[in-house]
């Protein structure tokens, strides 16, 4: 459980704006800009990819032609031109084979960003995947793991080296035609993250990918695919940065989960991708498909998300609950101040007997931000003695942001039980006045109320990724009152 | 230089709120280190104008007149500045933040004040020690810190959590509005215990109450009497006990 001191994380971070946004200069390899069948094939054939693997792509390319971007959302998103964007970009060598190789420009990149990376990451206890544009670049403590049967690797890698994992489950939660992005996805994904926990293991140390979008106009389309098997257990953390840019940059990636019999995964994202400049000028659009399946009785997936980054988040992580007795649970913090905005939520559906979901959402307002919580629960036929709880609550800092909750419940099982629950409130002159009477400063003040309307979530954060999103819910915030 | 070692030193106070009128008509008062001082009167005498005019509360201009705080201009001062400075208001109606762990905003104010003194940050369990011994001294129940800050507090928790958060902070003034309001006759009494272990030689308290029992339990050093935004009786204790066999009215006209 995380305990952190808020001001401390704030104060540490001090006055710094997105602190993530410079630029490496490093000498890329990359696909003409553009998106047909060639791009398909060129990437597919840079990766030295199986056919199977290249005709998966091209059935998804094919599709992703047919479909329309989804217009539901209430977001405001200006023309993509598909055709602008560069799919893949890779640090121009050959792929390291360990530490010692990787490009010290990118090693001293990550160490900005504050990613332990071989001997900082044995002194941190967790294993990192990161992975730089389209490619991953290193995967530390592989060999630890790798003693307990674990697989953690690039997803690269792992169509390699674990061809029928890969075969097995990809697409499996989350199919091709899913969606208009997970199609694309599909189609141009890169690289990414892959795990595999045997059966009865449970995960010694956090497992922990980042994604960075460095070069100009590029999309980011990585793909993770987890799996937990029979009673095994995994933490999981991811963390997104991005350059400072001024064009609109593209991230449409796709997680699945799959949790068997008694296993567990616990999913974290701090996402902090570059939100744009106060006009909204720049920032990523976060386009993302993730989903986790309790294939298993007894299984759980909980997914954690502290969204602070981007332009635009449309993001729903979401449980398919399918075994009997299996658990989802969502915890999400999502902030947008300035321009930015969010339509984000889960979606709980329920499959097996006595299932149990989870959801609980704090939506953050500030500028001009518009944030909306978009939340299923469905319960099928099947699903006897299905329960939910959802909480979500809008906190408001000024006068021209937006708060919206759209909650969809759609119950075909009499025995189910469902409570909703939904708060809006505003930071008060009286919490800011009382606070500042007490010596703190009015960002400290907005700081420590933001926290304390967050706490359900960040509790739920492993410790260390609670203090980055504590100095990210400050950092965000800065300048939002007053 | 006798002027600096006045804590409180106000002069000719004017003060007006949002809508133009005004609430202050001229306020003299000097504390000085050690004393106890009761400003009493009828509501909409100006009792909370001035407490909150003192703090820096926004939605108070003050139009003429001036207040000196050891020695120097409070009125430039920011709310949050004056707080650092060792200046505390006891909220009559203490402010709830949910998920906020009482102690640890308590810590939080603490360090910002250490900070604002140059002082070193106190971490958590050096900070635990500090709220160990306050706890003692003022009887207060431990499970009150591990709660979010004034949420659920009944109205005397809300009170006695006031007064442990002065303890902790240690202000050089304090100034206590209504702290007597909402309180039965047990309550009180624990919160009037509390402020009298906090009466020191260096620290000035300046009670704001409506009633005249708080007296009963916190003996202050001087009373004034404040009616239509003036004082208008300043004494010793007899003069609140004159008060209330006299009533207000009575005081007031003889201004």
């Amino acid at each position: 459980m995380a305990n952190v001191e808020t001001l401390e994380a704030v104060r540490s971070a001090g006055v710094e704006g997105y602190k993530y946004g410079f630029v490496t200069n490093i000498e890329a390899e990359e696909a003409p800009p553009g998106l047909n069948e060639d791009t398909v094939h060129f990437i597919s054939a840079k990766k030295g990819e199986p056919a199977w693997l290249l005709e998966w792509r091209l059935k998804a390319f094919r599709r992703w032609q047919q479909m329309k971007e989804p217009n539901w959302a209430k977001l405001k998103v200006a023309p993509i031109d598909y055709q602008a964007y560069t799919y893949f970009s890779a640090p121009k060598k050959d792929g390291p084979k360990s530490l010692d190789e990787v490009d010290p420009e990118l090693l001293a990149t990550y160490e900005k960003l504050g990613i332990p990376l071989g001997e900082r990451a044995a002194l941190a206890g967790i294993a990192v995947d990161a992975v730089f544009d389209s490619v991953s670049v290193a995967t530390t403590f592989r060999e630890t793991l790798a003693e307990q049967g674990i697989i953690f690797c690039s997803f690269g890698e792992a169509v390699r080296e674990h061809p029928d994992l890969v075969r097995r489950y990809l697409g499996s939660v989350v199919p091709q035609g899913d969606n208009f992005f997970s199609a694309l996805n599909s189609a141009v994904f890169s690289d990414g993250s892959f795990a595999y926990i045997p059966p009865g293991i449970r995960c010694p140390m956090e497992l922990s990918t980042y994604f960075r979008i460095n070069a100009a106009n590029s999309g980011q389309f990585e793909r993770t695919l987890l799996i937990a098997d029979t009673g095994a257990y995994v933490s999981y953390l991811e963390g997104c940065t991005a350059p400072q840019r001024d064009e609109n940059q593209l991230h449409a990636a796709v997680v699945e989960l799959v949790a068997l019999d008694d296993a567990e995964i616990k999913y974290s994202t701090v996402q902090n991708w570059y939100p744009g400049d106060v006009n909204g000028k720049g920032g990523i659009y976060n386009f993302v498909t993730k989903r986790g399946a309790c294939r298993g009785n007894n299984a759980k997936i909980s997914w954690t998300q502290v969204e602070t980054g981007s332009s635009i988040t449309w993001k729903y992580p979401s449980c398919i609950l399918e075994g009997d007795g299996s658990v989802g649970e969502f915890y999400s913090v999502a902030i947008t101040n300035n321009m930015q905005q969010a339509d984000t939520g889960t979606k709980m559906i329920h499959l097996g007997r006595n299932t149990r979901s989870t959801v609980i959402s704090k939506g953050i307002s500030a500028g001009r931000g518009q944030n909306t919580y978009r939340g299923l629960i469905k319960i099928q036929p099947g699903a006897e003695g299905a329960r939910n709880y959802t909480q979500c609550d809008s906190l408001l800092v000024g006068k021209k942001c937006g708060a919206h909750t759209v909650p969809y419940i759609d119950v075909r099982n009499q025995s189910a039980r469902i409570e909703h629950e939904a708060t809006t409130s505003k930071i008060s002159e009286d919490q800011l006045f009382y606070c500042q009477q007490r010596g703190l400063e009015q960002e400290d003040a907005v700081s420590l109320i933001v926290n304390g309307f967050c706490k359900e979530v960040l509790k739920e954060l492993p410790m260390e990724f609670a203090v980055e999103a504590q100095k990210l819910l400050a950092v965000s915030l800065e300048g939002s009152v007053g | 230089m006798s002027k600096v070692s006045n804590i409180l030193e106000i002069a000719g106070l004017h003060a007006r709120i949002a809508d133009g009128r005004e609430i202050l008509k001229g306020i003299d008062l000097v504390a000085k280190p050690g004393e106890v001082h009761a400003v009493m009167g009828p509501n909409g005498a100006g009792k909370s104008t001035l407490s909150s005019v003192l703090v820096g509360k926004p939605g108070y201009e003050v139009t003429q007149g001036s207040v000196l705080y050891q020695g120097r201009d409070l009125l430039e001062l920011a709310a949050d500045e004056r707080a650092r400075e060792g200046i505390f208001l006891a909220f009559q109606y203490p402010v709830e933040i949910p998920g906020v762990n009482n102690i640890y905003f308590l810590r939080a104010a603490l360090n910002a004040m250490r900070k604002h003194r140059g002082e070193a940050e106190l971490d958590a369990a050096q900070f635990l020690k500090v709220v160990k011994e306050k706890l003692k001294l003022l009887d207060v129940g431990e499970d009150l810190m591990k709660r979010s800050v004034n949420v659920g507090f009944s109205g005397g928790e809300k009170k006695r959590n006031e007064i442990f958060q002065m303890a902790v902070l240690e202000p050089k003034l304090a100034i206590l509005d209504e702290t007597d309001s909402g309180l039965d006759i047990d309550a009180l009494r624990a919160v009037a215990n509390g402020v009298n272990r906090l009466r020191d030689p260096g620290r000035a308290i300046v009670m704001i109450t409506h009633y005249q029992r708080l007296l009963d339990y916190i003996e202050p050093d001087f009373v004034h009497v404040l009616s239509d935004g003036k004082i208008v009786a300043s004494g010793d204790k007899s003069l609140a006990t004159e008060l209330e066999q006299r009533g207000y009215a009575h005081l007031g006209s003889a201004a």
